[in-house]
Parts: structure tokens; sequence; C-alpha cells
């Protein structure tokens, strides 16, 4: 049977547990408030909780409960602070090129457990498959828990009943019932309720021997659209795995470099790179630094150009400025979607080497200027008429090869051999000079030329992080409803009094879902106002 | 509302919590789509040359080409440099082409270690790494094994030695 007939003669659906029309508890005969059943849902057949036919209904049944969103949770809380108990992936200290070494990584660090926390995939918890899931299930718990609730909330509340039955009445937390005096005008006293409760903001619902007062209903609304903002966070952070919606890149930039930013089609440029200072007059209080420093700020001077040449990576660009200026920490440049931040800096590095070549012979006489730079160093300069320099050999970062042959460690100027050929072709003489670690070895004991050496170039290298987000903007709009629910639901009460006059009695009965106490003020209020002849008793729940 | 319709009301909400389900789980599996893969075509790109003009990967259509990412810093590289040209010597009147990126170095320090190893296949001089990162370039040296449509056959990270080499090489030749 699909149907339950109250005594007041309507029809409810099966599960509902106080008659949509008088609100009289239909299962069982409650006089007494400890077995009235519980307002939450206005006691509105949640239709989901009674039907569990087809293996859909089962289903949704399952995300339909509270229960289950708990578990969610918590599970979710779990696996989150297991995440912290060992680094991410990305913050391991030592370089992890393939994904044999993370695995090893973790197993030799951490033993046994190690193994297990990768085997798990807890190193990449947010993206690892299982983690991903359980979003999605307390999506998909938060979607349908919402729904399953909201519309029988949404019918009870916007058809108010107002006769309600006696036992209704009586099963509120706040209840007083009193005879009245034969002379007193029913109308007229429930006219006064009304406008009493009126002047204390509620919304009044009137019929002949009844008034239903309400104030706040919209706070009922507050968790529903709480969990609005929620999902849209939630689809804002699956949005980030759709191709070209999110990037996370840092490029290294030296100063009068220009560099390709991975994925895009920009280059940028750094013209300048500088650390500004607190002086001592701008700080409040003396402070013992013992001669260092505070920075103030971090700024690059940046140009972003789009190349026109994109199509084929690597190909000579074609560059056009798109736009100029300095990014500072927390000041990103920013490009459409595109964000450039300044996120780190190695300052006075090793740019290009300066020296002055000098004729021992003729008494040090100078003979010009060399500049190798060190990221490019040219093959052939000519230094004065005649007088050429070129590079015959160049390791940037020097090390001696268990070859015994000279070799380097990286591609990085940390420590630069040079081995120059200085040709004088007027005299077709010829000499090798090999500069390493601030000496020059020269190839004969008394040679023509010499090195004189001059301050070296210091440059500062940029990092800057590049990053594309473009399901900020939902993510922030989710996290504004989010708030909005929560003050709706935390701020607000959804308080009702019913008045009834009864056989020369007056009922009296409020509900209201939270700060009872500020309810109770409203009703003793009423009943001191009107000089009603009831005693308002507070009950609590067994 | 009736039950059928809430049947189909309960499918469709469902079923697009499943579509974003299946979503969520696809791309935690595939983390790098535009990574390149084996079966994958490898993406063209075009490099200056040492002492030549750009190179370009579809230039090179209708040969085996074996792309080989290597440093001068790099031990591996080292030994493995002349394998790859005996292996070149013997391959390349076949249709097969050996390239060698470089990754960020200037020239001149490139230059003198062609010359000590006798190497004459391109080298190509990925200056700002850029292609480096676009082939996700980790430990090298990194050689990818092309067939003459393009497709990646195989990707190799670490030395290899002369047989290895021809091993592979001869699975990339046109037919």
């Amino acid at each position: 049977m699909d149907q339950r007939k109250c005594e007041c003669g309507h029809t409810n659906p099966v599960g509902t547990l106080l008659c949509e029309s008088c609100g009289k508890p239909l299962n069982v005969e409650v006089y007494e408030q400890t077995a009235f059943p519980d307002m939450r849902y206005e006691g509105m057949a949640r239709r989901s909780q009674t039907y569990t036919k087809k293996w859909i209904d089962r289903i949704w049944n399952y995300f339909s409960s509270v229960k289950i969103a708990i578990g969610i949770i918590i599970v979710i809380l779990v696996a989150s602070a297991v995440g912290t108990i060992f680094p991410q992936q990305q913050y391991i200290p030592v370089p992890v090129p393939t994904e044999a070494d993370v695995a090893r990584f973790y197993t030799d660090t951490y033993g046994v457990l190690g193994t297990v926390y990768y085997g798990l995939g807890f190193h990449n918890l947010y993206s690892s498959w299982w983690f991903v899931t359980l979003l999605v299930l307390l999506g998909t718990s938060l979607v349908i828990c919402s729904l399953d609730r909201v519309i029988p909330l949404y019918k009870a509340l916007s058809k108010p009943r107002l006769n309600q039955h006696k036992s209704f009445l009586k099963g509120q937390k706040l209840f007083a019932e009193g005879e009245l005096a034969p002379d007193v005008d029913q109308a007229e006293l429930l006219d006064s309720s009304a406008l009493a409760l009126k002047k204390k903001g509620y919304r009044i619902f009137r019929a002949e021997r009844a008034i239903m007062a309400e104030k706040g209903r919209f706070s009922r609304w507050g968790p529903y659209v709480n969990h609005i903002g929620l999902i849209l966070f939630l689809i804002g952070v699956l949005m980030r795995n759709i191709p070209g919606f999110y990037m996370d890149e840092f490029v290294w930039v030296r100063e009068g470099q220009t560099v390709a930013i991975p994925d895009t089609p920009y280059y940028i440029k750094s013209e300048n790179y500088h650390t500004e200072y607190w002086s001592e007059e701008e700080m409040p209080a003396k402070l013992e630094l013992n001669g260092g420093v505070i920075p103030k700020s971090f700024q690059t001077d940046a140009i972003l150009y789009v190349n026109k040449n994109a199509e084929v990576p690597g190909k000579k660009p074609d560059l056009i400025e798109v736009q100029k200026g300095p990014i500072i920490v927390n000041h990103p440049m920013m490009e459409g979607d595109l964000a450039i931040y300044q996120s780190g800096v190695q300052e006075m590095q090793l740019g290009a080497l300066n020296f002055v070549l000098v004729d021992v012979k003729q008494g040090n006489k100078e003979l010009g200027p060399i500049k190798i730079d060190l990221y490019n160093p040219a093959a052939e300069q000519e230094i004065a008429a005649g007088i050429k320099v070129r590079v015959l050999d160049y390791f940037p970062d020097f090390v001696m090869g268990k070859d015994g042959k000279p070799a380097t460690q990286t591609n990085l100027p940390k420590n630069p051999m040079v081995a120059l050929e200085i040709v004088d072709e007027s005299t077709n003489q010829n000499e090798k000079l090999v500069y390493l670690q601030g000496s020059v070895l020269t190839q004969k004991s008394d040679g023509r030329f010499g090195l004189v050496f001059k301050k070296p170039d210091l440059i500062d290298i940029s990092g800057l992080n590049v990053r594309i987000d473009k399901a900020v903007p939902l993510i922030y709009f989710g996290a504004f409803i989010f708030m909005i629910g929560v003050v709706m639901g935390f701020f607000w009460q959804h308080r009702r009094v019913w008045v009834q006059t009864q056989e020369g009695t007056v009922l009296l009965a409020a509900h209201t879902n939270k700060n009872w106490f500020g309810l109770r003020r409203e009703v003793d209020g009423l009943v001191e106002q009107l000089k009603l002849p009831v005693t308002v008793e507070e009950k609590t729940k067994a | 509302m009736n039950k059928t319709n809430r049947t189909y009301v309960r499918v469709a909400v469902l079923g697009l919590l499943l579509v974003a389900l299946v979503f969520a789980l696809y791309s935690s599996f595939v983390k790098d789509p535009n990574a390149v893969k084996v079966g994958g075509d490898a993406p063209n790109f075009s490099l200056e040359q040492l002492n030549g003009p750009e190179l370009a990967l579809d230039d090179l259509k209708g040969k085996g080409v074996v792309l080989n990412f290597w440093g001068t810093w790099c031990e591996p590289c080292k030994k493995e440099m002349p394998a790859l040209q005996e292996q070149y010597n013997k391959f390349k009147d076949k249709g097969l082409v050996v390239v060698g990126v470089n990754i960020g170095e200037a020239p001149v320090a490139v230059e003198p270690f062609v010359k000590q190893f006798g190497v004459d296949f391109p080298i190509l001089l990925d200056r700002q790494s850029q292609i480096t990162k676009l082939y996700r370039i980790g430990p090298i040296p990194t050689t990818f094994f092309i067939a003459p449509d393009g497709e990646v056959k195989e990707i190799f990270i670490g030395q290899l030695n002369e047989a290895m080499i021809a091993d592979k090489m001869s699975k990339i030749l046109p037919k």
C-alpha cells in the first residue's frame, strides 16, 4: 500500500511521520514529547528511504545516508593525515628522475613502511586513484543527501500546517495549555497574539481558531546552499584535469636571457633582477643583525613575448613583445590566464670572465680586453689588430675525469675551465693559455702573452613560477557560496509559534531549530503581554 | 513524482556522477597526456645544428631515426658515443639516421667533444632545453628509436652497447 490515511482525512505517502495536513504523529499514538518524531524534515516522508526495490534505489539509498557520508569524510581525513607522515613525491630532497628511483627512495629511506606507503600511492596522495575516487564519492553523497532532504523539506515548509492536531502541539518542546475564562473573546485573543508576534518580526498565518507565526525560514536552506558551494568547489578541483585548465611550471632566466615558457607560445626575458633590503631607518626597533640584512622585495624586470613561430618547438622564434614590467613576490605578471610569479633567485652567479691580454715581453703592455661569456663563449674574437683569441676547449663545471682528461660535471658554469689560443697573425705566433680556478696556466714558461684578471660579470638568475589555473574563479565562487550557506544556517534560526483555541482552552506551542533560549524569551514575552493563563514548560527529550 | 519518473531522475543523477568518477580516475591514471610514449608519434621539433642549418624531425620522415639526448658531462653518453657512430656508419646507407641532441651547452663545449669522438652524424643544439622538456627527458643518455612513419618504437634510458644499438636499429629500417 502506497498511502496511509490520517484520522483527519488526509492521505499521506508511506514513510510520513507527521500528517502533512494536521501534524498528528502517524505511526504511534504519542502524547508525550519523548516519543515525538524528530522535527528535522518536518516529519515528511523521505521517499528514498521507503522504496528499495530496484538496484538503482539501493545505490541511491546507500549514498543518501548521512552515516555513509560521515564515514567517507573520516576515511578522507585519515588518508590525508597519513599522507603527511612521509614527504610527498614533489618534496623528495634528492633527484628522482624515474619512477623506479621514487620507489627506491621510499624503501631506502623509510624501510618496509616506505614500501607500503609508495605501494598504496600515498606518495602522490592527491592524484592517487583511490583518493580521487573518495572525493567523487563524497561529492555523490553530498548531491544525493541534499536532494533527498531538501525536496521533502521544501514541500513541507511551503504549505504550513495551521490546524495542527493537539498531539502535534503537545509533542513540541515548548508547550503550554490553559483554561480560558468564559468571557474572553477567543478571536480577539488570537488577533492580539498575531499582532504581538508580528511586532517581533514574525510572519503570521491565520485560520479561524489558530495562528501560526514563523520567522527565519530561509535559515533552513543554509545547509543545502552550503552543499551547493562544496559541490562547485569539487567540480572546480576536478576541472583542473581538463587539458589547458591547469599548468604549473618553473623557469630559470638569467639577466639578459630570453627563455621559452614550456607548453605555451610565450617567451620571457629578464632585463634585470633586484633585491631590495630594509634600511636601518625603516626598521621600527634597533635589531641586532650583526651585519646581516633583511630583504624587502624581490623583483625581476621582465618582458613577455609571444612566439609567432610556435607550431614547431625549438624553431627559431619570431618574438613579439606583449608586455613589460616588474614581477614582484605576490604581484605576478598576468597575461590572460597566465600568471608569472617571482619565486626564486640565484644572485651573483658567474656570467662572464673578464681579462686584459698583455704582452709580457713589452713590460706588460695592454693589448686589449677579453670577455668569455660562460653561457655562450665566442669561438673566436679579435682583441687587437691581428691578434685573435680562440676558445679551444670549454668545461663549465670542471672536474678531472677518471681517464685523466678534463671533463665537466654539469652544463652550468660553476667551476669554469677555458683553454684559449692566442694568435698573432702578423708574426704567426701562437700560444695556449688555460684559465682554471682563478689562475692561468701557460704553455711555455717564457711566453709572450699574459692575462690580467678583471672583475668578472656577475648575474642574477630569477626563478619564475608560471601558472595557469582556470578553475580558480569557480573554486573561489564555491567557497563564497559555502560561506553564505554557513552564515544562513548559523546566524538565523527558524522559529515557529502556534496558538490555538479549542473548547475553552488555549494551546501554545513553539519550535526552533536552534537557540531555544531566544525562542523561550519571545514566548514568555507573549504570555506576559497577553496575560495568557498558561505556564510554559520546556521539556527535554529523554 | 511517480515511480518511473523517480527512477529516471535517479539514473540521470547517478549517471552524471559516474561520468565525473570516470573522468577523475582517467586523469589520475594519465598524469601527463602529452608525454612521448612508445606507440605514439614523436612530436616534431626543429633545432639549430652544430655547424649546419636548422634540422626538423619531420624532414627525416621516411628514414628510421635514432634520437639520442646527451651532454658532455654525462659519462655513459661518452662511452656510448663511439658505439652509436660505429652503428651509424653501418646503417646510414639503409635509410637510417642518428640525431644527437645536446642538452643546453655552448657550441664551443660541444665541438671539441664531437671532434674527439669522431662523430659525424647531425648534432642538434637544444640551447634552452626546450626539446629536452618536450620529450620529458630525465636521466641521460635517453634514446628514442623512431620508425620511418614517425612512430616511437622504443625508448631506452641508459647506456647502449653496439649489439643493442644494432638490434634496435634493424627494427626501424624502412622497408
